[in-house]
């Protein structure tokens, strides 16, 4: 039994920056997503979390279909998602859906919520008329919408109702996919809560499998099974949910958590914040093998050298996936170390160790 | 402890059936903006007018008895040959052939909303063709269109349109008013595709736009839809300053004689014509000059008002204008 929906081989995305009025010359490219290995089981939240700019987005529109990808393959049920027919794109159209992270950009302001919601069955040619009335009320419904509001337009709406929309839009053909780019980013918290807990009733009644994309780790460790950590267009660690909260192995990861904000203030006082020095190196021009060793308490000499892999380290479960050569261990002090080793650009000069 | 339902039943008084919330189309309520607005309606008023008196023409020279190409030299000018200046018999005067000016101006109206208007429209379905094939194809479909509409605002339009005028030589009314319209439909339509090239450009990346393709939409269905919907209000707004400047551009192109061809009055001509004897003959220029400025003055007020009520930014600044709204701290 093949319980992989989606399966991710070295995927990579570039975006060409491209100079010239006339003859667009390609001066450099970003590398939003660099080789990217994931594999998403049926019916399981993957959270995949990281900074603002580390190609999070890109992958789930790559996942989507809505980036044709630069490289690698992303396969779909096993089919690959870059050679379909225009019928079998038609049909991952209908499976795979995505919810946005801005409620405002994502609803065409001139429409009402009624044709927005009724759209899919419109473009896939389902149902019209009464009986696509009938659907788009029972969706609303579905997503705690009052029907009433099928005339309404958009802008009558708060910015929860408006994700709620969304969600219903992207459930109307009942799609196995949910790919969720940060779906509650743009809202308050209480009414995160809210959309949160309608992703995850959904989930269950539907038996829906989502990505979730989120800079938020509170959220991400709430509705994931599994978390995949990313940064600058890789996936440095993923894991269980609860493993990776539990004994993060990527110094990033590490980082990450000891930054998340505790509710208890004891507890908080305790914490040892890992403060990273430095900001994210431009994705245009990323640091050679290990992207994270400028910013890293941790690296070495071997980190400039050679590419570590993304493989499960020392006693780890076999799921658990670490891109590090030197993982965290837990009698490690990073709070009280500082980056050892810099490089600001991809010249292949030998380390410079500081200290 | 209430129930949702309780709470919902107080929030509506006396028990009164609830109301439908209906929503209301973005149009309705720029309508609503539209008719708030004291300027807008006079302009209209003005227009209404402006239209009355060109479709008055043949009423006016029937009264008047003066059909718009027939000379009165006997009664049109005086002994020295000059045109005589309004009164019972020509009320608005008559120009230097002895021809009626007020029957003719009411012609030249009739010249001057057509082309302004037919300009207008051809101008405004190339515009929204050329902008959003542009700006929805990208690539090299865009560089193309896009530099063709460069090339076409850096033309010297007067003399491109007097080289045609004088090529074809066309002397029928209509093949001219044709040539005229075409003319001023070719050198106002960039400006307004490249206008709405940047908002489709823009609006590409829009997160609606991608939400319609992940649902499976065509490249035609998401320009139908979602695309030009949206531009409805930079469309309206852009078309009703573009008929303004095409009535001038008409007007100009009369005036040096390339517009439409005698005898059939323009205001162009009319002004061109009654140059040589403004002098002595001043309703010769007052006249065609007057309603040539309610007009365009008219329609650009028009044109600001559309843009204040179909467009929520600019409704703001109405507010702080009538003085609803206290003053911000710049200026």
């Amino acid at each position: 039994m093949n319980d992989v929906l989606v399966r991710l081989e070295n995927v990579t995305k570039h975006f060409p920056i491209r100079q010239g009025l006339v003859f667009k010359k390609e001066i450099a490219r970003v590398r939003a997503v660099d080789g990217v290995d994931l594999k998403v089981r049926r019916g399981e939240t993957l959270g995949v979390v990281g900074e603002s700019g580390c190609g999070k987005s890109t992958l789930a529109r790559c996942i989507a279909g809505l980036h044709p990808v630069t490289g690698g393959r992303v396969l779909f049920e096993g089919t690959d998602v870059g050679r379909l027919t225009p019928a079998g794109l038609r049909e991952f159209r209908r499976q795979v859906q995505m919810v946005f992270q801005d409620p405002y950009g994502s609803l065409n302001p001139r429409r009402r919520v009624g044709s927005i919601i009724g759209d899919p069955f419109d473009i896939h040619g389902i149902a019209d008329g009464a009986e696509r009335r009938r659907r788009v009320r029972e969706l609303m419904e579905l997503v705690g919408l009052n029907p009433e509001h099928y005339n309404r337009f958009p802008a009558e709406f708060s910015g929860g109702q408006r994700q709620r929309i969304g969600v219903a839009r992207a459930l109307a053909l009942r799609p196995r996919l949910v790919v969720c780019d940060e779906p509650v980013s743009a809202l308050d918290v209480s009414v995160q809560a809210q959309v949160i807990n309608l992703l995850d009733d959904l989930q269950r009644e539907l038996g829906l499998t989502y990505v979730f994309i989120a800079h938020d780790l509170a959220v991400v460790r709430y509705v994931s099974d599994r978390v995949a950590v990313m940064y600058l267009g890789r996936i440095v660690e993923t894991a269980a949910a609860e493993e990776l909260y539990a004994r993060p192995r990527h110094p990033y990861t590490a980082a990450l958590l000891s930054a998340e904000s505790v509710p208890d203030p004891d507890e908080a006082a305790r914490r040892q914040r890992i403060v990273l020095t430095g900001d994210v190196p431009s994705p245009i021009d990323p640091p050679r093998a290990c992207r994270f060793h400028p910013r890293c308490p941790k690296a070495q000499a071997r980190c400039v050298q050679e590419p570590p892999s993304l493989i499960a380290r020392g006693a780890d479960p076999p799921d658990h996936l670490t891109r590090c050569h030197f993982p965290v261990e837990a009698d490690d002090d990073l709070a009280h170390e500082h980056a050892s080793i810099r490089q600001v650009s991809t010249d292949p000069a030998l380390p410079e160790v500081e200290r | 402890m209430s129930s949702y339902s309780d709470l919902e039943a107080e929030a509506v008084p006396g028990g009164a059936g609830p109301e439908p919330v209906r929503g209301r189309s973005p149009f309705r309520l720029g309508w609503e903006r539209f008719r708030r607005d004291r300027t807008a309606l006079l302009a209209l008023a003005a227009l209404a007018l402006v239209v009355l008196f060109a479709t008055a023409a043949p009423l006016l020279a029937a009264v008047t008895g003066h059909p718009y190409d027939v000379t009165y030299p006997d009664t049109g000018l005086d002994l020295n040959g000059m045109p005589v200046g309004p009164g019972r018999e020509f009320w608005l005067g008559a120009d230097q052939l002895g021809r009626d000016v007020l029957v003719r101006a009411a012609y030249g109206a009739r010249i001057s909303l057509l082309v302004g208007v037919a300009a207008t429209v051809v101008a405004t379905l190339l515009g929204v063709a050329v902008g959003v094939l542009a700006g929805y194809a990208g690539g090299a479909v865009d560089t193309v269109l896009a530099r063709f509409m460069d090339i076409t605002l850096a033309l010297p339009y007067l003399l491109v349109a007097i080289v045609l005028a004088s090529t074809f030589q066309i002397t029928a009314v209509a093949g001219s008013l044709a040539l005229t319209v075409v003319v001023i439909a070719f050198f106002s339509f960039a400006a307004m595709g490249r206008i709405l090239r940047g908002q489709v450009l823009s609006m590409r990346e829009k997160e609606f736009v991608e939400a319609a393709r992940s649902l499976g939409a065509g490249p035609l269905r998401i320009m139908r839809v979602d695309v030009l919907p949206n531009l409805v209000a930079p469309v309206v707004v852009l078309a009703s300053l573009l008929i303004p400047t095409a009535i001038v551009f008409e007007s100009t192109l009369s005036f040096l004689g390339v517009g439409v061809r005698p005898p059939m009055p323009s205001w162009g001509s009319m002004l061109g014509e009654g140059s040589d004897v403004f002098q002595t003959a001043w309703w010769l220029l007052a006249v065609p000059g007057v309603l040539l400025l309610v007009t365009t003055l008219s329609f650009n007020l028009l044109g600001d008002a559309v843009r204040d009520a179909v467009d929520p930014r600019a409704e703001r600044l109405a507010t702080s204008r009538a003085g609803t709204v206290v003053e911000d701290g710049e200026g």
